[in-house]
């Protein structure tokens, strides 16, 4: 059973997907679609299951029932194909704390130094960093970071890299007002370049004029 | 090739990682001496059985590190998200770890050798065979750090899981080295020992990247 596939700006789907907790159904028959342009917001109360669909989606997790499509074709084929145009940022930060930040994105972002050289490189994630007032740690070990810091050099990959699909897992976590503003207006841009934002927040987002689909979830655990 | 050259940064910036195998094996082996007393006869028979399980176990204790690191971080979900082929990066994972716990085993060896009254004419082959045997060990003990990749407390379990699976290399490595004090031929010792390190590196890094992905399903 196919979703209307017919519309070729849908980039992800999926039908009917269903993951059982043990004996517990966390996820009941739920449906998504992320069209080019779009921001979907997944909505539920803590241990809903919000995180649990999103890594299954992007085929991090194990689901028990479902299809899931990416650009009208099973993902089961072109797996690779979604992943290299995927930005995933989930509870872990990804951010090894025995490099720098800018070590960090070098190795998250490798279509970054191999474009172009080892120097101009560094100075676009310098420039990233500025934005996110954090240039003055590019050469610190990550360890010496505070955790809205490090989080912030995670969010600077969505600068640096070019993903058509954001999954975004609470990325406001441990951010300020400052960061706060910044990710929005990044969704903003992604969005109104023809990418697509999947996320998750317990904060109340309004993107003008962007509408954002919600899916709520209701399953408790 | 970025993973391998990633994790050597990391080496060189941690020293406890390459450090805690290396001065493992030392410390075990300069105790048999002190323990079994000084007599060069019964330390020349024992040398390369005690060399060669000192180096195992020394590797064994640098496997529980390998995997748990990135997968802690999130380094490891976004490996497996990067688009590319993960076995690939498992296999600059593994040699970077042999470089990094491996070699300076193979390179000290010859230095306990001495102090284990070992016949002069089993140096070589005590470095041959602990060359290709380490390297044999990091890529069959991946296989077990990346099973229990997503639990907790898995250094028990690790060993049951990697031991048995180490006996060969063990078998022919020891025996390798057995042989050549003796003045006997070893090159069948040592073509088992290559033949182990081909089967290896050329299998067990999709063994590899089914069970970290597999770890990385499981934890969140």
């Amino acid at each position: 059973m196919r979703p209307a596939m017919t519309d070729s700006s849908v980039l992800l789907s999926a039908t009917g997907m269903s993951i059982w907790r043990g004996e517990h159904l966390l996820v009941d028959e739920v449906d998504v679609c992320v069209s080019a342009g779009s921001i979907v917001q997944i909505q539920g109360s803590n241990g809903s299951g919000k995180t649990t669909l999103l890594r299954a989606l992007i085929g991090l997790a194990e689901f028990d029932e479902g299809e899931i499509f990416w650009r009208g074709e099973s993902v089961r084929r072109v797996r690779d194909d979604l992943h290299a145009n995927l930005i995933y940022l989930g509870h872990k930060a990804g951010i090894t704390a025995g490099l720098t930040p800018l070590e960090n994105l070098l190795s998250l972002c490798p279509e970054l130094s191999a474009d172009k050289g080892e120097s101009s490189s560094r100075d676009r994630i310098r420039q990233v960093l500025e934005e996110l007032g954090i240039a003055d740690r590019i050469d610190l070990p990550s360890a010496a970071l505070s955790a809205g810091q490090q989080r912030r050099v995670s969010l600077a990959r969505l600068r640096l890299q070019s993903a058509t699909l954001w999954v975004l897992d609470e990325p406001l976590t441990s951010l300020d007002v400052n960061g706060y503003d910044w990710v929005k207006a990044e969704i903003q841009r992604h969005v109104g370049e023809g990418g697509a934002v999947m996320f998750t927040t317990h904060q109340a987002l309004v993107f003008d004029p962007h509408p954002v689909q919600s899916i709520q979830l209701t399953g408790d655990l | 090739m970025r993973v391998f050259k990633r994790d050597m940064k990391l080496a060189v910036r941690s020293a406890g990682q390459w450090l805690n195998p290396l001065l493992f094996f030392v410390i075990v082996v300069t105790l048999f001496p002190l323990g079994i007393g000084p007599g060069p006869a019964m330390l020349a028979t024992i040398a390369p059985g005690v060399l060669w399980v000192s180096a195992l176990l020394a590797m064994m204790l640098s496997l529980d590190a390998l995997f748990a690191n990135d997968f802690r971080d999130g380094t490891l979900e976004q490996m497996v998200l990067s688009g590319h082929p993960l076995t690939v990066m498992v296999l600059g994972k593994v040699m970077a770890h042999w470089v990094i716990s491996g070699l300076p085993l193979v390179l000290l060896s010859p230095l306990l050798g001495l102090l284990m009254q070992l016949p002069e004419e089993a140096y070589l082959t005590l470095l041959a065979s602990l060359f290709l045997g380490t390297l044999s060990l990091s890529f069959i003990g991946a296989i077990g750090a990346a099973l229990i990749v997503s639990l907790n407390q898995g250094g028990v379990l690790l060993s049951l899981l990697v031991l048995p699976l180490t006996v060969p290399v063990l078998i022919f490595g020891s025996g390798a080295v057995a042989a050549a004090g003796m003045g006997l031929e070893t090159s069948a010792h040592l073509s088992m020992l290559m033949a182990i390190v081909f089967l290896s590196v050329s299998l067990s890094p999709l063994a590899i990247a089914g069970a970290l992905r597999v770890g990385v399903a499981a934890g969140r």
